[in-house]
């Protein structure tokens, strides 16, 4: 058994144990568990991985690559808190968990190469991310990208197909520092830009901005923000996780906005938990963070005069519904666009298989995860499947390809800014 | 525990597949509790096989080695019946969930015994019917277990528990042999051996295929939710329920200390936090039988101290109620990090007194007792909020279980109505059963399983074992199994 910094007794053991003290062992968090229900093994439960977590803090079990697999292997769609009667944080718990395992060098191998080189040298540096992806643009102009991919092995192959087409340079261009209202103003919000979002979905962080002024938002897009920290977190940096949230804090703090918009369901859920890290001031940016669904929502939406005629099947981000509890608002959001007919597949909350960076390091599992959510789309055949999160959207067209399905896969904040009628081109407003 | 021996590993990967076995420390640890955990036994293997082929293999497997097995579903059971006991080798059933068949002309359903009982109602919902018993872990818990423990829910009152809905089963039997009993028309002639095997608690051998009675969706259904100042004048609202000769579906009731670990939890479903218990009445049937009904209980819950009678408004509201129900035990966990879901029967007559004395006796011992229970079976669930690191509160929550069953007993009853006898209540056995009436299960067991390999050291007494002398009540120190 590897005594680490955080043998049993310590105090990383006892945030731990006192987590995981609040599972009372039902299995109620059984059924929704995407790894369970692939594997029926107690262990790759939420329950079992709870008890592993309680086992190495008490010292029943040595804290070895069992446990380390299990907490790998979890997706950390959160799923079972929405499911568990007693309130255990299983987030929470996970990070702790992967953290220890991270302390202990109990992870290796390729997964952990790809990680650290995404999670260190890239995520949290734009000017990397934007070269990064400029490259990967030009190579997918110039057709390049398929013949180089077809030199390299198999599993990267196909973990190449879940990147997107990279957005035109209009639509990667900067967000303006502030975007007034339009009609009577109902707030002033800052907008979370994120790391992806602005480089591979561009086009999503300038729809969300139109859409919330179209509502009578200023937007405030404050300086000095960045990456949310979620991958980090989640694959037990914590170091690194707090480091992004005081960075923040402190951009949002200097902002003076009323709320904390955010259009990418990851990036809100870890927002959320800035707490975490920081207390008192993380406390107070995470009161004010919500998804753009549920501030237009909360405001009531104006009425999107243009229309779409589309069967619309409306798929939750796990970090939304399970970690933020949002379920209906996107869903009367999308009523509301006239024509559009909204459609329920059968476990539109279950995992996609996405899970951050998941399909890269568990390529397995994750594909035998989305196997699952497609074969449940492929069901209802929709027009349009939307979910508000960026790694949700990459999996999905993955998903939509490989199953041969025929909908389109976009962010519901793009539906609602096709039905206002996009980017205006009236010359006293350029940016609406 | 004792290791596995790398040639038993080796014949459960060639009964099964290399995938399907568990033998590391850390994958066997979290094998060795369900869901009441101060019983735990670890196993010396799990293996987790996806046909009854595969089962009859891995059995044969043991048989060979001389092993025991224990079958397991969701591990959600209340009595500690899935835990290994002697080095026993698990057979995790989560692989066999397959639906094999709906018949809605025949209403039988034939499944795995992995299926899980609510994933068995929503494949039977578009033919517009549904499998009646519906324990409180019904979203997780697996047929297989059903069978096993016979297990009941709300809606045993009206339609009966698991056994009253099992037509037919195939078990592999500890030798490795496969058998089939009973028919899917009902009603096999002679003895009832499918109804001998509901509730055998996995000492027959391992149920491999189930045909269960599928039931009609009811036309109507109202829920009522009954406001009591305190859990006897409830009771009493049930016996008036009954008394008057209604039927309802459900007679739950709810105390004050569950309603509040509930209504902070996900599944709030907007329960008054000022009763001091509620009683949910759910009427069902023809949709134009039922509003003189529902009048009826108002009435009578009104004339037996009911502060407030409200009906649920629509399907959901229903269903939040019910969700609220179903979530108790899991929301007690707010309140302790263990719960001992005690589980006995009282003739419903005796319902208010019992309450009252089992209150008394959490009291007695300094406890945090709550109660949520099938109040129309007069099937009480006295839970007990603990710490089982506590050796002195795990020694008054064990003397006080007991207490309450032998009160049970006192009082006309029996020790258990729907989570089984397990390693729980084997050495309570003897309140209920003479020596001649115990042998007389045994040889029953032994037609089935004569070497006693098939969930060893359950059910039976244990001769050198007495629950309060050892508070820990640790299983896999236990050495004694079936005398």
């Amino acid at each position: 058994m590897s005594q680490g910094p955080s043998a049993p007794g310590t105090l990383e053991a006892t945030r731990i144990l006192t987590k995981s003290l609040d599972c009372v062992h039902c299995g109620l968090c059984l059924p929704v568990c995407p790894t369970y229900r692939e594997t029926g093994r107690e262990m790759s439960s939420p329950r079992g991985r709870v008890y592993l977590a309680r086992g190495v803090a008490e010292g029943s079990i040595a804290f070895d690559d069992v446990v380390a697999d299990e907490m790998g292997l979890c997706l950390g769609c959160r799923a079972c808190e929405t499911a568990c009667p007693s309130g255990v944080q299983f987030g929470a718990l996970l990070d702790e968990m992967r953290a220890e395992v991270e302390r202990r060098g109990l992870r290796g191998g390729l997964a952990k190469r790809i990680e650290t080189l995404a999670l260190r040298g890239i995520v949290p540096h734009p000017a990397r991310l934007r070269a990064l992806v400029s490259l990967l643009g030009l190579a997918q102009r110039l057709g390049l990208d398929r013949p180089l991919l077809r030199l390299a092995p198999a599993a990267l192959r196909e973990r190449a197909a879940l990147l997107p087409r990279v957005p035109s340079k209009a639509d990667r261009a900067p967000l303006p520092a502030l975007v007034p209202a339009v009609g009577d103003k109902r707030g002033r919000v800052g907008f979370f830009v994120g790391c992806i979002m602005p480089e591979l979905f561009g086009d999503v962080s300038h729809a969300t901005v139109r859409v919330l002024a179209r509502n009578g938002f200023d937007v405030v897009v404050a300086p000095g923000q960045g990456c949310c920290g979620a991958l980090h977190a989640h694959a037990g940096d914590s170091e690194r996780a707090n480091e992004l949230a005081r960075r923040n804090v402190t951009a949002f703090d200097a902002a003076g906005v009323d709320m904390v918009v955010v259009d990418s369901a990851g990036c809100g859920a870890a927002l959320r938990d800035a707490g975490r890290w920081l207390p008192g001031t993380g406390e107070r940016l995470a009161a004010t963070v919500r998804d753009v669904s549920e501030l237009l929502d909360a405001a009531g939406l104006r009425s999107p005069p243009g229309r779409i005629d589309a069967r619309v099947c409306y798929d939750d981000p796990c970090h939304l519904v399970h970690g933020q509890g949002v379920y209906e608002a996107p869903r009367r959001l999308l009523e509301q666009i006239v024509g559009v007919r909204l459609v329920s597949h059968e476990d539109p909350t279950a995992c996609c298989g996405a899970a951050g960076i998941y399909n890269l390091t568990h390529p397995a599992m994750s594909s035998a995860v989305l196997g699952h959510k497609m074969r449940a789309l492929a069901a209802v055949d929709p027009d349009v499947i939307a979910s508000g999160n960026p790694g949700c959207i990459m999996q999905l067209r993955a998903g939509v390809a490989r199953f041969g399905l025929r909908a389109q896969v976009v962010h519901p904040v793009e539906l609602l800014d096709r039905a206002y009628g996009g980017p205006s081109r009236a010359p006293d407003a350029p940016y609406l | 525990m004792q290791p596995a021996s790398s040639r038993l590993i080796d014949a459960l990967r060639a009964a099964a597949g290399a995938d399907a076995v568990l033998w590391r420390a850390g994958e066997l640890f979290v094998y060795e509790c369900d869901a009441l955990t101060h019983h735990t036994g670890r196993p010396a293997a799990v293996v987790l096989p996806r046909t009854a082929d595969e089962v009859a293999a891995c059995v044969a497997a043991c048989a060979r080695e001389g092993v025991p097995f224990v079958p397991r579903g969701a591990g959600t059971g209340l009595s500690g019946g899935a835990i290994a006991f002697g080095g026993a080798v698990v057979i995790e059933c989560a692989r066999m969930n397959r639906i094999l068949e709906i018949d809605p002309v025949d209403r039988v359903a034939v499944v795995q015994p992995g299926v899980v009982n609510a994933d068995l109602s929503r494949a039977a919902a578009p033919f517009d019917l549904h499998f009646a018993p519906d324990p409180s872990s019904q979203q997780a818990c697996t047929l297989g277990g059903n069978v096993a423990e016979n297990s009941g829910g709300p809606h045993t009152l009206e339609y009966g528990s698991t056994t009253a809905h099992v037509l037919a089963v195939e078990l592999v039997l500890a030798s490795g042999e496969r058998v089939r009993l009973g028919s899917r028309a009902g009603g096999e002639p002679g003895y009832d051996l499918t109804g001998a095997v509901v509730g055998s608690e996995g000492t027959f051998g391992v149920v491999t295929e189930v045909t269960v009675r599928l039931t009609p969706v009811p036309e109507a259904v109202e829920t009522l939710l009954a406001i009591f100042p305190d859990v006897v004048s409830a009771c009493h609202g049930v016996g008036a329920v009954i008394r008057a000769g209604l039927v309802p579906a459900a007679l739950e009731i709810v105390d004050r200390r569950t309603i509040a670990a509930v209504e902070a939890s996900v599944y709030a479903a907007g329960l008054p936090l000022d009763a001091g218990a509620v009683l949910i009445a759910e009427l069902d049937g023809p949709a134009v039988a039922l509003p003189r009904q529902v009048e009826r209980v108002r009435t009578l819950c009104g004339a037996n101290g009911a502060t407030r009678v409200e009906v649920a408004r629509d399907a959901a509201e229903r269903q939040r109620f019910w969700r609220a129900r179903k979530g108790a035990f899991g929301a007690m966990g707010r309140l302790a990090p263990d719960l001992y879901v005690h589980d006995a029967v009282v003739p419903r007559s005796k319902l208010p007194e019992v309450l009252e004395a089992v209150c008394a006796i959490g009291d007695r011992h300094g406890l945090t007792l709550s109660n949520v229970f099938h109040a129309g079976d007069g099937n009480l669930h006295p839970n007990i909020s603990f710490d089982r690191r506590d050796e002195d509160e795990l020694r008054r929550v064990l003397a006080a279980g007991s207490e309450i069953l032998e009160l049970c007993v006192r009082a006309g009853g029996v020790i258990s109505g729907e989570h089984g006898i397990g390693a729980e209540k084997q050495d309570f056995m003897p309140l209920l059963f003479t020596p001649d009436d115990l042998d007389a299960m045994r040889r029953l067991r032994a037609v089935f399983d004569p070497e006693r390999r098939s969930n060893p050291g359950k059910i039976f007494p244990t001769t050198r074992f007495c629950v309060e002398s050892n508070p820990k009540a640790r299983g896999y120190e236990r050495v004694s199994f079936d005398p």
